[in-house]
């Protein structure tokens, strides 16, 4: 059978006719497997969704418990059939919960890896190749300029201008899921022991990361905390907060922005940023061709990001490729993230 | 190269300037010498690559790359030595190959024949990490932008111990690459470096900005005024050097050398002495305005035809050194007494004396400047900025001492322009709306931008303005908004500004020198504001109606 029998894109996204379910869909549907918890894969308003727990816990924390009709958890590496269609999650590296879902069906296997990194991170299980005959990949970092450095060194620029400008705050901005942990626990496997402060967008997400067992020290929670605890102080907060009235409260902040878009000083100059920390949860461009060719696959299939470089390199190496053009995605990344509304600005007055 | 490409890398992002001295102060605490030496001769333009062109970078990177791969990263990226930097192909085994030190790269560039350029670069490119390629390929084609002064680098080896500035610009002239000597006298572990140039600089002397409130308390009778021209600063120095020739350097006033830049000033000072003066040009004996000065200081190269149609000239204010004796502890009336004499036994040279200004009283003072052009100046009226008064019995001080030297700038001049796009500052500012584009009304009926200012204005004003701009929006472009600026709602601007320009890189075909915002004109419709015809009129007028002496009564 042609692999677009299983799986193929609609307006709503990636839909297997077999099956009849969606994987990471932009508007509500029937059934829904659902990759991570960030808000451009994982919407509310869906039937039923299938997805890991912790991808089903960071929904409910974002959109309230009753986010889907009917949910079904399924644990890393356990097969079940949705109308014939054997489903396995396998750890995608990306965020907690974050999954790649393999799809296999009369002896064709597709995986829909959703957005992944391989290397390590504290704060979720590592990504694991999947073999497969369709291989369908992110390029959000599609291009040969990204290589990301070791996020230990990133974090090492933080700490050492905590060191040199210990009389100022450091507000880190990081997108509220999986990014702000992520960056809090580098900081502590860095050997930063003080507490650290967070805005009131990711106080959950946090929370919920703490309850998981990662280890993130002692957060607290930016708006309780006088003005003289924050010099020296690491804050993380979501990009736009960093420009927003919110910071203004900080002693002479230094800005930081943990993204892979700061590798491109571009970016890092229209963000104001003045310690652009490159760290990402994406993978790489290296990364990217490493993983496509682990999985022993055929055929490449890129659903958004970069992806004429990603298709070019895939053809000059001998496999069948092409773009899906798929819409929605990247947006949470894009630009803000999407949890700014969360905590209404303070009044606007200087602090 | 790697950790001072880091610290280049990381000042490029740092707004503040003590920000940037202690991350320079750091990097010369952490790193040896000779490497931190050459980091400072680097930081402080002492270090000249042969450059290569964009052509050589583009072909090792064809080389080393897919060209499809190339154009979509480039086309992304926008910015060629970082796309190399970025996409270069890193060789295996590149971690048992140590990256190359900066005194390495200096040498390598020193000594190569031009044939062996390709090869030795695409070497150190393969031994150096992502920002160390950037920060070479910077470096090499000369457009590495930092934000760095020769003096704030200077400023940061002072802050490695107790010396001051000043001291450091004292012996600087005398140093060369990489300045262990000098690293070891700021650390305190050695003796002050012995310079043998026999025209070094000598610190200069500035003054403080008067207020009304200062005059009640000083006395007309112990002050001298002259002009404050509006050239560049300068200190003209000539001495015979040991072997009897002579020596002669221009330098501005934080120390750096600019006689390569003004050949035709450093033959024409006829004695051996250091002399304090104002840089102009001179046209048929009247001096030009700044802007006719800022098209020589824009040339790079230095051609006679630049030569003869913007002969420089020193106005002179003060003598420090004449003939090997030095003259600053004496009272300024005695110093002035030397350069006068100084002057009529070199008459017709490329200096002159900065005249005099009499007066009996502040009054007196105040009319002088007001209209310089019946007081002395003369033609040259346009090229003042103000009276300088300094105490008769004052000697030459470094730095800027209070008390002795006072500067009296004229009013600026002073339009009502409307408020079009805001853009969002840095560091403290970076979540306040702080830097200005603001407009004036054209024939047409439409706002033309006429200029950008980012102070002059209160803490509490640039709340306000913040707010107007929040509230304001109707157009985002990234960091930049565009507020409403129609003619019955907007926000009116008193920009102030030191002078106008033709240019021919703005839409309205003017240039603002200096300007900021005097105040805010909430209560003045925008309909009611400045028309591009009224700047077009202070083009072409010497003394404009933009600049009543009394605008603002004192």
């Amino acid at each position: 059978m042609r692999p677009e029998e299983l799986l193929h894109s609609t307006p709503q996204g990636l839909y297997s006719p077999v099956g009849d379910f969606h994987v990471d869909p932009t508007r509500p549907v029937k059934r829904a497997i659902v990759t991570h918890g960030h808000s451009d894969h994982a919407r509310a308003g869906h039937g039923a969704v299938l997805a890991t727990r912790e991808t089903l816990d960071i929904m409910a924390i974002r959109y309230g418990d009753d986010f889907a009709g009917s949910t079904q958890a399924l644990p890393y590496g356990e097969r079940i059939e949705v109308n014939g269609v054997g489903v396995t999650l396998h750890p995608a590296g990306h965020i907690l919960g974050s999954a790649q879902v393999a799809l296999d069906y009369k002896g064709c296997r597709i995986v829909v890896s959703g957005d992944y990194k391989p290397g390590t991170d504290p704060t979720c299980a590592p990504f694991e190749p999947v073999a497969c005959d369709v291989f369908i990949s992110e390029a959000t970092f599609g291009l040969p300029v990204f290589r990301h450095p070791d996020p230990a060194e990133e974090t090492r620029k933080l700490l050492d201008s905590l060191a040199l400008f210990p009389e100022r705050a450091h507000l880190v901005g990081a997108y509220a899921l999986g990014k702000a942990q992520r960056v809090i626990a580098l900081a502590r496997a860095g050997g930063h022991e003080r507490p650290i402060y967070v805005h009131g967008a990711m106080e959950r997400l946090t929370a919920y990361y703490a309850a998981q067992g990662i280890a993130l020290g002692e957060v607290r929670l930016a708006r309780e905390a006088k003005p003289a605890d924050l010099a020296g102080a690491i804050i993380v907060c979501p990009p736009s907060a960093m420009t927003d009235l919110w910071a203004r409260k900080f002693p002479d902040p230094v800005t930081a922005f943990a993204s892979g878009w700061m590798r491109i000083r571009a970016r890092a100059r229209q963000h104001g940023v003045e310690l652009p920390l490159i760290i990402s949860d994406h993978a790489d461009w290296d990364d990217l061709q490493d993983a496509v060719l682990a999985t022993g696959c055929s055929e490449l299939w890129v659903t958004h990001g970069q992806e004429d470089a990603l298709v070019h390199w895939a053809l000059l190496a001998g496999l069948r490729a092409r773009p899906l053009h798929m819409v929605g995605y990247g947006e949470e990344e894009a630009e803000t993230g999407a949890d700014v509304a969360v905590e209404p600005s303070a009044p606007e007055r200087l602090v | 190269m790697n950790r001072f490409a880091a610290l280049l890398d990381r000042l490029a992002y740092e707004p503040r300037r003590n920000g940037k001295i202690r991350l320079i102060a750091d990097y010369f605490r952490h790193e040896p010498d000779p490497e931190r030496g050459w980091a400072l001769a680097a930081m402080t333009g002492a270090l000249t690559f042969r450059h290569a062109k964009a052509g050589l970078i583009r072909e090792l990177i064809a080389e080393r790359t897919d060209p499809v791969l190339f154009a979509l990263s480039y086309d992304y990226v926008g910015d060629l030595s970082e796309t190399v930097a970025l996409m270069w192909p890193a060789p295996h085994g590149r971690n048992d190959m140590a990256a190359p030190p900066l005194s390495v790269i200096v040498d390598a560039f020193s000594t190569m024949g031009r044939s062996e350029l390709p090869a030795v670069l695409a070497s150190l490119l393969d031994r150096l990490d992502e920002t160390g390629r950037w920060a070479l390929l910077k470096l090499i084609t000369g457009s590495l932008r930092i934000g760095v002064s020769a003096r704030l680098a200077k400023t940061a080896v002072a802050s490695l111990g107790t010396l001051t500035p000043d001291e450091v610009e004292l012996v600087w002239p005398g140093l060369a690459p990489p300045y262990e000597e000098l690293f070891a006298w700021a650390e305190g572990r050695g003796e002050r470096p012995q310079t043998d140039d026999p025209a070094p600089f000598r610190p200069v002397m500035l003054a403080h900005a008067i207020e009304d409130a200062d005059f009640a308390a000083l006395d007309p009778a112990d002050f001298r005024a002259e002009w404050k021209w509006d050239g560049i600063r300068v200190q003209a120095v000539r001495a015979a050097g040991a072997d009897g020739r002579h020596v002669t350097r221009l330098y501005s006033r934080t120390g750096e050398d600019i006689s390569p830049a003004f050949p035709d000033l450093a033959e024409a000072l006829g004695f051996d002495g250091a002399l304090d003066g104002e840089l102009l040009i001179l046209r048929e004996g009247r001096v030009q305005s700044f802007n006719v000065l800022q098209q020589r200081l824009n040339r790079k190269a230095v051609s006679p035809k630049l030569i003869a149609e913007f002969p420089a000239h020193i106005r002179a204010y003060d003598l420090l050194i004449e003939a090997g004796e030095d003259l600053r502890d004496l009272p300024f009336t005695t110093r002035r007494a030397r350069l006068e004499a100084l002057a009529a036994a070199h008459p017709g040279m490329r200096f002159d004396l900065s005249p005099l200004v009499p007066f009996a009283s502040w009054e007196e003072l105040a009319a002088a400047r007001a209209d310089p052009a019946s007081h002395g100046a003369g033609a040259d009226a346009e090229a003042v900025e103000g009276v300088m008064l300094k105490r008769a019995d004052s000697p030459y001080l470094p730095g800027r001492p209070k008390g002795p030297w006072w500067k009296w700038k004229r009013d600026p001049h002073t339009v009502d322009a409307v408020l079009m796009y805001a853009q969002r500052g840095h560091g403290k500012r970076s979540s306040f709306y702080s830097d200005y584009t603001f407009g004036v009304w054209a024939p047409d009926g439409e706002l033309v931008p006429v200029g950008k200012a980012y102070f002059g204005f209160t803490d509490a004003e640039l709340a306000e303005i913040d707010r107007f701009v929040r509230r304001n929006t109707v157009n985002r472009f990234g960091p930049v908004r565009e507020v409403t600026h129609t003619p019955e709602e907007g926000l009116v601007m008193e920009v102030a500004f030191e002078g106008l320009a033709r240019s021919t890189r703005h839409r309205s075909g003017l240039a603002m020198r200096f300007p900021r915002i005097a105040r805010l004109r909430w209560d003045k419709p925008p309909g009611e504001a400045d028309r591009l015809e009224t700047l077009e009129r202070m083009l072409g007028a010497p003394e404009d109606a933009s600049r009543p002496a009394a605008r603002r009564a004192r």
